[in-house]
């Protein structure tokens, strides 16, 4: 059922089955979180003080933060409403590309 | 592919001075020193504001230097149009806006202070005022906005135009203006006219009148600030504006909905509308906006007369194949904001786009973004909205995600501390 749902939707939105179906690429991971950098900084290495490191941190304590933001455990002023922007396996390729920083 | 242009630009770039010294055998070292492979094509950037500096970077980052990057503009430095309205209010220099292009050098990119005359997307040229035409492989558009004086016929003409300022485009209008303010009596009225969507920053006219607000409350306590909206109503963080305006400017701002704008008396000082004229000491006409004058030009504009359609997943105009048009110039997708944010990642998502082009690699079929707009309501205080955009494939457009986004939950003095970070931070994402 689910994957003929998906074909539909492939189809509708006139998608390769692929794009849809594969996991996120490196490019995609790159892509999706050089949008953080406007507070972040470029690839997660935020300048001054009052934001948040991301480069180097562990990919399970990223992924952790950015569900419990969107999912409410965990208290923000902004991070819950941009965190309810992103499904779970792109919450991982954008910690997995931090991760994959080195520690500034 | 532009092999045959390019020495001679790198000279023209370098200056006259390594133009003499050249000899092809000088020339090819330098290029290894900078470049460490033969560049695999040329990218021209023509305007360096958030979205062209943007791209420029992004397209040396992610191609590894491979590809070479010119990029284009009238100015010789950066300056910020978010926190500009600081400068209004008192408590920001427009030098601490103001930032040089160094950083850009840094990654390669040549950065060429010219005003781009036209466009020959046959030929794949851009034509200069002060160099030689240049050639390049893929072009990138980012003129930002300019004003349709025409539609406030008092306005259409220079001299006008010294006296009733916009400054929304910040630099020495901005400056200008704030002297205005100054040369203000006590008791004076400052006239803000806001235009109807779309313009450039939705929550910018509301900051400003918080601005000057702040300022009179200090400087002037009998001087009001009048806002004659051209749209029905507050068309951003209403009520965040509404409660900063209530508790803090009470009895200094006033606000008159669905009046727009239909001609200015520079000598009576008076802004017209269709059912009153409003007298003022200072007035601060937003005209309504369009795609910078060059995207005309280029015939990249393709909705209403006044915006550039593009293709969401590459941010390529639907008018030129090659040509990508990034930032305030782009119709915009379905509630999204012209904002500095928005030029930001309008200009990865295009460099993501070019790179992938001319690597042989597919594009990035499902580009997601967000945008953040903090808006200072005094020296102490701010407050934001936020949202995620994602492509949907359906409408082929960059969308709201919803469920996500919002604003603050009130303006704090926490969140003036994110503006001021989220300022360093794009600065030098943008430029650094």
């Amino acid at each position: 059922m689910r994957s003929r749902l998906v074909l539909a939707v492939c189809w509708l939105a006139g998608l390769p089955l692929a794009a849809a179906a594969q996991a996120p690429t490196a490019q995609q991971a790159r892509d999706w979180a050089a949008s953080c950098a406007i507070c972040h900084g470029t690839n997660g290495y935020t300048v001054g003080g009052g934001m948040p490191v991301l480069a180097g941190q562990s990919r399970e304590t990223l992924t952790r933060h950015l569900r419990d933001f969107r999912d409410g455990r965990r208290p923000a002023t902004i991070m819950h409403q941009i965190a309810k922007g992103y499904t779970d396996e792109q919450i991982e390729a954008i910690a997995g590309f931090f991760a994959a920083q080195r520690l500034p | 592919m532009t092999e045959g242009y390019k020495r001679r630009d790198f000279i023209r770039a370098l200056g006259a001075g390594a133009a003499a010294a050249a000899t092809p055998a000088i020339l090819s070292g330098c290029a290894t020193l900078d470049e460490p492979r033969k560049p695999i094509g040329r990218v021209i950037v023509i305007g360096a504001g958030y979205g062209g500096a943007t791209a420029a970077k992004y397209i040396r980052l992610w191609s590894e230097r491979r590809i070479e990057v010119f990029l284009i503009d009238r100015n010789a430095e950066f300056v910020s149009c978010p926190l500009s309205n600081l400068v209004l209010g008192g408590t920001r220099s427009i030098e601490s806006l103001t930032h040089g292009y160094d950083g850009l050098r840094r990654h390669g990119v040549q950065v060429l202070r010219d005003e781009v005359t036209g466009v020959n997307l046959e030929r794949k040229r851009v034509q200069l005022k002060r160099i030689e035409d240049l050639p390049y492989d893929r072009l990138v558009v980012a003129p930002g906005i300019d004003f349709m004086f025409e539609q406030i016929p008092g306005l259409n003409n220079p001299e006008a135009q010294k006296v009733v300022l916009q400054a929304w485009k910040a630099g020495p209008e901005t400056v200008a203006l704030r002297k205005q303010l100054e040369a203000m009596p006590d008791g004076g009225v400052y006239i803000l006219a806001i235009p109807k969507v779309p313009y450039r920053c939705p929550p910018g006219p509301y900051e400003r009148a918080c601005q000057v607000a702040f300022y009179f409350k200090q400087a002037k306590p009998k001087s009001k600030v009048l806002v004659l909206d051209g749209n029905e109503d507050i068309v951003s963080k209403k009520g965040l504006f509404l409660a900063a305006w209530n508790d803090l400017y009470k009895g200094i701002i006033e606000y008159q909905p669905s009046l727009e704008v239909k001609d200015v008396d520079v000598k009576a000082m008076e802004v017209k509308t269709e059912f009153a004229s409003f007298k003022g000491s200072v007035l601060n006409v937003l005209p309504p906006q369009k795609a910078g004058n060059i995207a005309h030009q280029a015939k990249l504009v393709t909705a209403a007369g006044r915006w550039c359609g593009v293709d969401w997943l590459t941010m390529e105009s639907v008018a030129a194949p090659g040509v990508h048009v990034i930032g305030d110039a782009t119709l915009s997708g379905p509630a999204m904001p012209k904002s500095a944010s928005m030029a930001n990642n309008h200009a990865k998502i295009c460099a993501s786009a070019i790179v992938a082009s001319m690597t042989g690699r597919p594009v990035n079929p499902l580009p997601i973004i967000n945008n953040t707009c903090y808006s200072y309501v005094s020296d102490r205080e701010a407050m934001r909205v936020t949202q995620v955009y994602r492509f949907d494939a359906a409408q082929k457009v960059v969308a709201p995600v919803q469920g996500a986004g919002g604003v603050s939950a009130q303006r704090t003095e926490l969140e003036k501390q994110f503006a001021d970070a989220w300022a360093r931070n794009i600065w030098s994402d943008t430029l650094g």
